[in-house]
């Protein structure tokens, strides 16, 4: 490869005591793909996500962001985190500020934007989200699609170069799923590089580039779309994927 | 028995000062107090262990011991050690130092009540731990400690007619002197009592005003009432 991917996961291992919950988990991700990371729960897939964000430093390993190595420097941490934007299983949104609040904080604080400026791109980014109506209501006044859609046009307000969605749509009704993965999937179609963690095949299928199976921590597949519903898939994946597919 | 005499003991020029007195105690111990107790909960979360063992002898040392012998005891007992101070200077270190040990389990409870959850948010988008915990954390923290923070306010106000043990000039005292002198109990300590329940007053206004002011803004949207609530999802189905 000519050009060094977006994203470079090299042999990254992760111990919390003497549980290993990752094991040399080695993968890249080229700038604008989405990848979906998909494995039973406790396989590592949480883990391996808030490695890339630093939010769990890798205990060892490398990952290279945009060609620079990140697990080096730890005290710069929060710089690389403002590039890259998170969504949470359980939104997180700041309980005490209203959706558009929520979404300006960062913004003013890390970026230095003005209240007016921050205002301004808040409100463009909760109709980029298809919830311009609900400016003023604190999170526990929303749903949790709409709790959901704030919390990522929360990330988008700090203009990620790459977005980690962590499970974005396990603590949602059915119903609510939808509204979250199709702005989701918009914004891959927008080109933004996406790694996301979810059990959604259907949101796999129509927005993913590449899909990485996980088990006891190590990656076992790592392939593209195509390849990995067309069926040429480890008999271990083949059998995870009859489970949730059902 | 003369309600004049007691309105002319409460504009007297030494019970206004007394008043004055107790009130710089009690205003100034709690700032102290506060600041200690910030400190302390924030010592308390270091992972390095004699920091953290540090902080647990204080709140033993502080709840462990009245507030009286704290008092008794700094006034009485730092001169031998060279150190002389003030009896208003005594007192408010002594009150505030065992408030601060209160005060840090109050401001640790409350920094705990916040789901880590909201700080990892927080840190996921580039702020620092210092911007967490400005910005996001303590404006959360801060609804929940205010009732118990505004109990020990009040509970310092009386607290502090201790010091009049160490001769400190405050309501009590000079109440108690005033009717020792003249035989006037019941007007001076009335005129006494009258100054703590204005006081109070004043803080229970302040603690209400203060709270009223960190509840986050409800949108305009007319609140639904529970019934309508329930039916909702009802109507959704048809």
């Amino acid at each position: 490869m000519t050009n060094p991917a977006f994203l470079e996961v090299t042999g990254v291992n992760k111990s919390f005591g003497p549980l290993q919950v990752l094991k040399e988990c080695s993968f890249s991700v080229n700038k604008g793909e989405t990848v979906v990371l998909i494995g039973p729960s406790g396989s590592g897939k949480s883990t391996l996500l808030r490695c890339i964000n630093l939010l769990e430093p890798p205990s060892d390993g490398s990952i290279r962001f945009q060609g620079k190595e990140i697990t080096e420097d730890l005290r710069n941490a929060d710089k690389l985190r403002a590039q890259i934007g998170m969504v949470f299983q359980n939104f997180e949104l700041f309980q005490h500020l209203n959706a558009v609040e929520n979404i300006m904080l960062a913004p003013m604080k890390v970026l230095g934007y003005s209240r007016h400026d921050a205002h301004d791109l808040a409100v463009e980014l909760l109709k980029k989200v298809h919830i311009p109506d609900r400016a003023d209501h604190l999170p526990d006044e929303l749903s949790g699609g709409q709790q959901q859609r704030v919390a990522i046009a929360r990330a988008l307000a700090m203009k990620p170069k790459l977005m980690l969605y962590d499970e974005p749509t396990s603590a949602l009704d059915p119903e609510m799923i939808r509204e979250v993965l199709d702005v989701m999937t918009e914004l891959s179609a927008d080109g933004m590089t996406s790694v996301c963690v979810t059990h959604e095949m259907g949101f796999a299928r129509r927005a993913a580039d590449r899909i990485i199976f996980m088990e006891q921590g190590s990656i076992i597949e790592n392939a593209s779309s195509d390849v990995f519903f067309g069926g040429e898939v480890s008999p271990r994946a083949q059998q995870f994927l009859n489970q949730i597919l059902h | 028995m003369s309600l004049e005499l007691v309105f002319q003991y409460l504009v007297s020029p030494t019970f206004i000062h007394g008043a004055i007195m107790t009130l710089l105690i009690t205003v100034s111990s709690l700032v102290f107090g506060l600041l200690a107790g910030f400190l302390l909960a924030l010592l308390n979360q270091v992972k390095f262990p004699p920091v953290k063992w540090l902080t647990v002898f204080y709140l033993w040392l502080f709840r462990g011991t009245p507030v009286l012998f704290q008092i008794i005891f700094i006034y009485n007992v730092l001169p031998t050690f060279g150190i002389r101070l003030s009896a208003f200077a005594s007192g408010v270190i002594a009150l505030s130092l065992n408030e601060g040990a209160y005060m840090a389990e109050i401001i640790r409870s409350g920094l705990q009540a916040i789901k880590s959850g909201q700080r990892t948010a927080g840190m996921a988008l580039g702020m620092t731990r210092t911007m967490v915990l400005r910005h996001v954390v303590m404006p959360q923290a801060a609804r929940i400690m205010l009732p118990p923070i505004g109990n020990q306010t009040i509970g310092m106000l009386k607290t502090s007619a201790l010091v009049s043990v160490i001769a400190v000039e405050e309501l009590l005292l000079v109440a108690n002197q005033t009717a020792s002198a003249t035989f006037r109990y019941f007007e001076a300590l009335s005129a006494a009592g009258i100054y703590y329940l204005a006081l109070t007053t004043i803080f229970m206004a302040g603690q209400y005003w203060m709270e009223r002011a960190l509840e986050p803004k409800r949108s305009r949207v007319e609140k639904r009432s529970l019934l309508s609530a329930l039916l909702q999802p009802a109507e959704d189905k048809h």
